[in-house]
């Protein structure tokens, strides 16, 4: 019935999809990285990771082997602390051995995906962001279409700066429009990379493709977050990044986005 | 039967599969009880027309991922670029990639259509000896979206395969995109009468790509497909003006090399990451040929050799794959 149809996200606030055209941008790191500012901002929030044949999150928040659990409204979520704020949901707690591939063709990916759409009890939560795996196709049907009798303020768009990748982003683009996700914003992620010797700024992927690519669809620009190894091992390690090093210029550009996507989010 | 039949419902677990006419989704379709009796499930005859169709490709090659943006259409390009620098060896690249379709793009072939003639599709010429074929060339706009559910991509899979005149080809290499879903499942299904070589699996130092590659070793070794082996991709950063190695995407498990020793899988190199590899990829060029001074050059083409050297080598034992 409705009633329980809407329920287990009756009280989840504001909804946020984490989208890009193209793999390996750092759509889970920002996703984590967002959580985690959110949540010391002091919001409740909650992950729900539907890259079902790569599920990054719960390394990211280093949550590995945990059984997920049933209460009465459907699956309990995993909590990575004993306040619980900050709750997950991942392809990755249901399989016996994390290495285990999950080698399933659409109609299952859609199934189980609606299921996490519903049958969570997330109870109540000021963010409920929605990681997915690179691409249009039935993981991202799946979720929009599971989620449409509950409002979705939006999707943060990740690319990086190469043409490559938002070339890939623009199809992204596509997809909200047709699907009447409204765009809150881009990030231009892996945006030049300081060298720690000697402070030389490089390119490696290219500068400048995320803040065109909002120009050219109309989207706001959220921001660009630098490649920074004490980044990529914080997340690789499950640490709280924020916490460890809140110095950092890479600590200030994600501030920053966080920022910027809740005045978005304000001002719909 | 088609694997999604033009008077299917929207949501068609495609004929092929077990639910076929099983789900919700098939009540009501007229193709139900054929479905449901597993009558539409006999072996698809295009497998069959395939293996006819790759008879004339001596080599056929994979590049896997369970990882997202850790190189493999990057290195696919390279490895064509490679391969066809021997102006008598005839190659070929197909992106089975349908959502994101990089290659038209980094093979400088943006804009490029495909056309039809009494023997099939014809794939678009970088050179004499290098053609392409890619979703990519049948979209009229680059904000053009494919929002396909699983059963249409494997019928446009299995165009590719069947469908496109490659000719005679030394090598066929194909790209996919991340994971271990449709695309995959349909490669090596349309695949399994001709045979494949082997897989080329791409990672980056990071335990975040393995653990997911690790996954795509798991899917090779579950559907029988032989792996040539890893390349470890951004692999270290030299700055250019200090010359110090950062380590921007860390190997806080030991990396591929680890990961090769643990699962018994040959290394067949590392490529550090050189912003002239993205640059050349993002102007369509062969970054081979533009910088191969290069230490990244240096890693491609020692890969390469030792993909052609494992080709040679399955010739000579009679065992193609």
């Amino acid at each position: 019935d409705i009633g329980s149809e809407k329920g287990n996200l009756a009280q989840v606030r504001h909804v946020v999809l984490v989208l890009s055209g193209k793999g390996g941008v750092g759509k889970s790191t920002l996703t984590t990285e967002l959580a985690l500012a959110l949540r010391h901002a002091g919001k409740k929030v909650g992950i729900l990771d539907v890259d079902l044949c790569g599920p990054s999150i719960p390394r990211m928040l280093c949550v590995g082997r945990q059984d997920v659990h049933q209460c009465d409204a459907g699956w309990v979520p995993v909590y990575t602390d004993a306040q619980k704020s900050l709750a997950l949901m991942s392809i990755g707690f249901l399989l016996e051995n994390p290495d285990d591939a999950v080698v399933w063709r659409g109609p299952k990916k859609t199934a189980l995906i609606g299921q996490f759409v519903s049958d969570v009890a997330w109870g109540e939560l000021d963010f409920l962001l929605v990681d997915t795996p690179p691409g249009t196709s039935d993981e991202h049907l799946a979720v929009v279409e599971n989620l449409r009798k509950h409002k979705v303020d939006g999707a943060i768009l990740v690319t990086t700066p190469q043409a490559v990748s938002t070339g890939d982003v623009r199809r992204e683009i596509t997809f909200c429009k047709k699907t009447g996700l409204r765009i809150l914003g881009i990030v231009e992620n892996m945006s030049g990379f300081v060298c720690p010797h000697c402070s030389e700024c490089s390119n490696i992927f290219s500068k400048g493709g995320g803040e065109e690519l909002a120009k050219l669809s109309g989207s706001p620009f959220l921001g660009c977050i630098p490649l920074d190894p004490q980044l990529s091992t914080s997340v690789e390690e499950g640490k709280d990044f924020i916490q460890a090093f809140p110095e950092s210029a890479t600590f200030s550009a994600i501030s920053h986005i966080a920022q910027a996507v809740l005045a978005n989010i304000a001002a719909a | 039967m088609a694997d999604v039949p033009s008077d299917a419902p929207e949501h068609c677990p495609g004929t092929s599969s077990v639910e076929a006419g099983k789900t919700s989704a098939c009540q009501g379709c007229p193709n139900q009880r054929i479905c449901a009796s597993g009558a539409a499930r006999t072996p698809d005859p295009a497998i069959e027309e395939i293996k006819q169709k790759m008879a004339s490709v001596k080599h056929k090659i994979l590049v896997l991922s369970g990882k997202g943006g850790v190189g493999k259409s990057t290195f696919s390009a390279q490895l064509v670029y490679g391969l066809a620098s021997d102006t008598s060896t005839e190659v070929a690249l197909l992106d089975v990639d349908i959502c994101g379709p990089s290659i038209p793009k980094m093979m400088g072939l943006e804009g490029e259509q495909v056309h039809q003639s009494g023997s099939g599709w014809s794939p678009v010429y970088v050179e004499d000896n290098l053609a392409v074929m890619s979703i990519g060339f049948l979209l009229s706009s680059p904000d053009d979206a494919v929002i396909w559910r699983g059963p249409k991509k494997n019928g446009m899979i299995k165009q590719f395969l069947r469908d496109v005149d490659w000719g005679e080809l030394d090598y066929l290499i194909v790209d996919t995109p991340p994971g271990t879903s449709d695309e995959h499942l349909s490669v090596v299904q349309y695949l399994s009468g001709a045979g494949v070589d082997g897989a080329i699996i791409i990672t980056t130092p990071q335990e975040l790509s393995l653990q997911d590659v690790r996954k795509e070793i798991g899917f090779c070794r579950k559907v029988k497909l032989p792996i040539i082996g890893v390349v470890e991709n951004m692999s270290g950063f030299v700055c250019p003006k200090c010359k110090n190695t950062s380590q921007i995407f860390p190997p806080t498990t030991g990396g591929a090399e680890k990961m090769c020793s643990d699962m018994q899988l040959p290394l067949l190199g590392q490529v550090p990451l050189d912003p002239r590899i993205g640059k050349s990829c993002d102007e369509g060029r062969s970054f081979l040929s533009l910088e191969a001074e290069s230490p990244a050059a240096a890693a491609f083409s020692s890969i390469i050799q030792k993909i052609r050297q494992y080709c040679k080598d399955g010739v000579e034992d009679g065992s193609p794959d």
